[in-house]
């Protein structure tokens, strides 16, 4: 019966939260820009990029930095190498569309009914406004995720393998420089947050720390993707720690939610609200933090950079490059600040739904 | 704002790939590395408390042996001090028996000397007696016939009467 209800909560939850997400989404794909528009913008990139090549007087800082924050559906590493990677489209007309994104490089940005827009962050729309189409393309972004994954399940089935080969032996090579991590993370931040019952949750929260760490610092690399700058990826996050605490909170959890311990009637009309809110502002604010420092990483360091072609002088870009050096430094340091930070909150939220005794009225 | 606004397909790939990560790293990759910290832990604990059960049980068998020691120390000294008594006594006693046993000696010896004396002396004596009364009865008798002839008799009974 317990169980029964937390299921139905969660469910409602979750729902709540896409119906707030919903109307903007759907707004954006019901307001039909009209075509002069999308014409307009493609010109205006078109003159940027122009003027780019024709003269470096005219450097847009603001163009460069959105172009290497957002997102795309090629991968340049650098000006002219570009990988296309595949556009995959999904529409109840035509159904599963793949095609290369290198397919777009023409003097329309349009291919086979589509097109390619530059804005702050590219988008593909359908020529004819009345088609809805869902965009599933594996982008920078989604490439550069697979990288991860892929780095990811490599180190850390060949660690498993190690533990597996070494059993009762002393850790060796690589096996030991992650051991120093995994156990910090298990001792430091997972066994005194969660509580007594962590190992269920230890998985997760082990991989949600490296994949974010590897990704922040892949993310650092020279002409790679902002993935954890991504405010997508880090609300999906947020929101399997959110499924994750209210799948497995107890009833002192709900109840604490509806009667909070030790407040007095008249203020339960302020404080309900207050916790109701309180809910949702957790996996917001693990959303938030993530996507806001990382982006704010990229965006000093390519401020930065763009200095250099901003003054054009001998004397400045050395002190440039080397304060840019010096803010690499502390991004690398953030990177694992963030993914430390997003993995001890989640274990918190975690611990205090799932914690046994009702001493709740304590916490505020 | 581009920036604020989340992408669907990009959800839907994170989606799919986190997942994916998940459920691959929990199964291949933390189950083998934390049952391997979790067991080389315990083993470390085991060894640990090992060792501290035989620091202790070493402890009590040091003392264990010092007491042994000291308890074998004390029964043969006991021992000794036990056979030297009766050693002394021994000879002691010994000593005292010899002594008894000698003087008894030393005693029936003189008993068989004088005993033997007094019959050596009584034979003597009895001989001397025979003899003289031989000697008496042959002087009587030669006296008799000549003067001569006894002195010569006498003589030769007299040498002859040297033995014994």
């Amino acid at each position: 019966m317990n169980t029964y209800f937390r299921l139905l909560f969660t469910t409602a939850l979750v729902a709540a939260t896409c119906l707030f997400s919903g109307p903007a989404s759907a707004q954006e794909h019901e307001k039909h820009e009209p075509k002069e528009v999308v014409e307009g913008i493609n010109n205006a990139e078109h003159k940027i990029e122009h003027n780019l090549e024709e003269s470096e007087e005219k450097f847009n800082i603001g163009q460069m930095i959105m172009h290497h924050i957002a997102d795309s559906h090629e991968w340049e590493f650098t000006h002219g190498v570009v990988l296309p990677l595949p556009v995959i489209l999904y529409s109840a007309d035509r159904g599963l569309e793949v095609f290369s994104s290198a397919n777009f490089h023409n003097e329309h940005h349009e291919y086979n009914g589509y097109h390619l827009i530059h804005g702050d962050s590219e988008v593909i729309k359908p020529v004819d406004e009345s088609r809805v189409v869902y965009d599933f393309s594996i982008t920078k972004n989604v490439a550069s995720m697979l990288l991860s994954a892929v780095i990811l399940i490599l180190i850390f089935t060949s660690i498993g393998k190690s533990y597996q080969r070494n059993k009762g032996k002393a850790p060796k090579g690589f096996q030991s420089a992650m051991e120093v991590i995994i156990l910090f993370i298990r001792d430091d931040v997972v066994k005194p947050n969660v509580g007594p019952k962590y190992e269920k949750y230890l998985p997760y929260l082990l991989t949600l720390f490296f994949f974010i760490l590897v990704n922040n610092i892949l993310g650092l690399l020279p002409g790679s993707a902002n993935l954890t700058g991504n405010i997508a990826v880090t609300m999906t996050l947020a929101v399997l720690t959110f499924i994750v605490v209210h799948l497995n909170a107890n009833g002192n959890y709900y109840k604490h939610l509806v009667r909070p311990t030790g407040v007095p009637l008249p203020l339960l009309i302020i404080m309900i609200p207050v916790e109701i809110v309180g809910v949702f502002m957790k996996p917001f604010s693990l959303m938030v933090r993530l996507f806001a420092n990382m982006t704010a990483g990229h965006i000093i360091l390519l401020s930065l950079f763009g200095l250099i072609f901003i003054f054009q002088s001998f004397a400045i870009a050395p002190v440039i490059s080397l304060f840019a050096l010096f803010l690499n430094f502390i991004e690398i340091m953030v990177a694992f600040i963030q993914a430390f930070i997003f993995t001890l909150l989640s274990s918190m939220y975690i611990g205090s739904a799932i914690e046994e005794h009702s001493h709740a009225d304590h916490g505020h | 704002m581009s920036l604020l606004t989340p992408n669907p397909g990009l959800i839907f790939w994170m989606l799919v790939v986190f997942l994916l990560v998940v459920f691959i790293l929990a199964k291949f990759a933390w189950k083998p590395i934390i049952n391997g910290l979790k067991e080389r832990e315990n083993e470390i604990q085991g060894a640990l408390d090992l060792a501290q059960k035989t620091k202790a049980e070493m402890v009590q068998l040091k003392s264990d042996n010092e007491k042994l020691i000291a308890e074998a120390n004390a029964v043969r000294d006991r021992i000794l001090k036990d056979a030297k008594e009766a050693a002394d006594r021994t000879i002691l006693e010994s000593k005292d028996k010899a002594a008894v046993e000698a003087q008894k000696i030393i005693e029936s010896a003189r008993e068989t000397i004088r005993t033997e004396q007094q019959v050596a002396v009584s034979k003597i004596r009895k001989e001397v007696a025979t003899l003289s009364l031989e000697i008496a009865e042959k002087v009587l008798h030669r006296e008799l016939k000549d003067k001569a002839a006894q002195e010569a008799l006498i003589a030769e009974l007299a040498s002859s009467a040297r033995l014994n």
